[in-house]
């Protein structure tokens, strides 16, 4: 497209901008009404009634629904195709092998991986955190390095390098939050030194929703010599990640939230890191060979896979991943931020609403307390009219204590959400207000 | 789960909010000779319970401070209420019948027991999420009364 600052009517823009790329790309656009409607009967939980009235489901940040493509392609693999993967000569054994394979790839290309050899399967999020917090830690850090993290962390990126802090004798040292819930780079770039020797932050926060700039952030941590681990929990399933673009060392993201199965996770690693890193867990399917003088591991991803894998999980990811990437991921993105506009419009003008994370770049998720109503009340009621949210501190306690609060309630949003949906939020919350102060 | 039917406001009596807004005995006792503190870690409340008992095993005073949703704050309170002047041994009847009732083990219409007012917290046995809230401040009183821990958690 050309740079001209002349003024020029947009439509001319793109027009232009069509017919000069080689490859025409579909403009893209959120998801219409119809659309939606069509998505949400692809959803068998959300039909349903709650309390009498039809369920809005508001949880997305904890967990997201799962498609019937997903319950189905796990159904037809324990009924049709269920076999051990990697060990047996059998058809039903090697065709396992060659669904599980597959998902591996299909997960490659959803991160855009170089290799499929830089996807490790892990229980989860939590998980392939541990994993790189015992694997790399234990081997990367001494007395007197720096670990470094965000005051936005869920408790499964603080937990870990706690441990490995305490084991290793290395500094744990906090990125501050600002007051909107976005990071403080200035702060953070000051942190920055040759002891920095991890970085593991979170794309986007579970509990505020603000998207961290994770690219730039690599780049200055990267100019240190640090490695560099992103928490993509919050992230993967509402964006479209490029791992390779974002140069991350470490990637890492739970099925569930992606609206697959429990049970199952995603690491990616450069492979020249996985290659140096020792097994995290030990025993079957990570060896090449064993004696009882020693034992050679297996080459990742197999070295970090110890033990019968989430078989049938892993397959429902890769439908679940099929679902997503068949709506598509920039439409999911812009889907979700015109509910994040509009949900945040309508809870805004709220009296007695203290929205709590109201950084510029946020995903869907609008985490707030009013300060009439705590928020386990709040989440009572909202039950009571079919309204599902979460009330605690959503695993962050660390990012409740910075803003003064013992808890929020949070309403996570997801593509299959509608506006009628946030209205019903809305008038639930009214609900709130009118047992809690008699007003209306 | 709740049952279908069920009300919030039903929850959410007057009686209850009232005492969340305006909290009895919400103070700190100088003159305690038993503590406590209670903690729910899955939510952040949490309660000190502060008791004054005599020789005889008599609760004379009580009061308590902390942080919590209005039906762990109206319990507390409510609680502080119906325990002053009772023995120890009373008032620990008195948190088992309660945890019984809100537990769906005692049945408050039919059976003998000494809960006056307290029954009107049985709503809270539709919503067993919010059976803990109910009994933290009980628990610590329990646990301040027998002196075992001065610290308890929910979980
Ligand atoms: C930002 C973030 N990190 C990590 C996790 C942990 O994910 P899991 O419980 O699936 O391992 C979550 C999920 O709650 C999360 O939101």
């Amino acid at each position: 497209m050309s740079l001209s600052k002349e003024m020029k009517p947009v439509a001319v823009d793109l027009v232009e901008a069509v017919q000069m790329s080689a490859t025409p790309q579909p403009i893209v656009s959120p998801l219409s009404e119809a659309e939606v409607r069509s998505i949400r009967a692809d959803f068998p939980v959300l039909s349903q009634q709650v309390n009498g009235y039809p369920l809005v489901y508001l949880d997305n940040g904890a967990t997201t629904q799962k498609p019937q493509a997903v319950i189905d392609r796990m159904t037809r693999f324990y009924s049709e195709e269920y076999g051990t993967v990697r060990r047996g000569v059998y058809a039903l054994s090697a065709k396992a092998t060659e669904a599980f394979d597959q998902v591996r790839s299909q997960v490659a290309q959803f991160l855009n991986a170089a290799s499929e050899k830089e996807i490790v399967f892990t229980r989860g999020t939590t998980e392939a955190i541990n994993l790189v917090a015992f694997s790399l830690g234990n081997v990367l850090l001494k007395p007197g390095d720096q670990v470094l993290i965000s005051g936005l962390e869920h408790h499964a990126n603080i937990v870990p390098w706690q441990e490995a802090c305490a084991r290793t004798g290395a500094t744990l040292v906090v990125i501050p939050v600002l007051d909107d819930g976005s990071l403080d780079q200035t702060v953070f770039e000051g942190l920055l030194s040759p002891q920095t020797k991890i970085l593991a932050l979170t794309h986007v926060s579970n509990a505020l929703g603000t998207v961290n700039p994770v690219a730039e952030m690599i780049e200055r941590a990267h100019a240190v010599g640090a490695v560099v681990l992103i928490d993509g929990a919050q992230g993967a399933p509402h964006m479209s990640v490029d791992v390779q673009a974002l140069d991350c060392d470490f990637y890492a993201f739970s099925s569930h939230k992606v609206y697959g199965p429990t049970g199952v996770g995603v690491l990616y690693g450069k492979y020249n890191l996985l290659e140096q890193m020792p097994p995290y867990q030990t025993g079957g399917d990570m060896i090449l060979s064993v004696t009882f003088e020693k034992t050679t591991f297996a080459k990742p991803p197999a070295r970090f896979e110890a033990g019968t894998p989430a078989i049938a999980e892993v397959i429902g990811l890769g439908a679940a991943l099929d679902y997503v990437t068949s709506v598509g991921l920039d439409r999911i993105a812009l889907t979700e931020e015109k509910l994040r506009q509009e949900a945040t419009d309508a809870l805004s003008g709220l009296p007695g609403l203290r929205m709590i994370g109201t950084a510029s770049q946020k995903s869907a998720v609008l985490s707030f307390y009013l300060d009439y109503a705590h928020p386990h009340d709040i989440g009572t009621i909202l039950d009571q009219s079919g309204v599902a949210v979460r009330a605690g501190h959503h695993c962050a306690q660390p990012v409740m204590q910075r803003f003064g609060v013992p808890a929020t309630a949070r309403a996570s949003f997801s593509f299959y959400n509608t506006s009628d949906e946030i209205t019903r939020l809305v008038s639930a919350i009214g609900e709130v207000r009118r047992i809690f102060t008699g007003s209306v | 789960m709740t049952q279908s039917g069920s009300h919030a406001s039903d929850l959410y009596q007057q009686v209850i909010l009232e005492h969340n807004q305006k909290p009895r005995n919400f103070k700190v006792l100088e003159t305690a000779n038993a503590y406590a503190l209670g903690k729910n870690p899955l939510c952040g409340d949490q309660f000190a319970v502060y008791v004054s008992v005599s020789d005889d095993g008599t609760i004379e005073d009580i009061g308590f401070q902390g942080m919590g949703c209005a039906i762990s704050k109206a319990c507390a309170s409510m609680m502080t209420t119906q325990v002053k002047g009772k023995t120890k041994v009373d008032a620990l009847q008195l948190k088992d019948e309660f945890q019984k009732m809100l537990l769906g083990e005692l049945n408050e219409t039919t059976e003998a027991h000494h809960l006056g007012k307290l029954t009107m917290f049985s709503g809270v046995k539709q919503y067993p999420v919010r059976v803990k809230c109910a009994t933290l401040a009980w628990h610590t009183l329990e646990a301040a009364l027998e002196g075992k821990a001065s610290e308890i958690s929910t979980e």
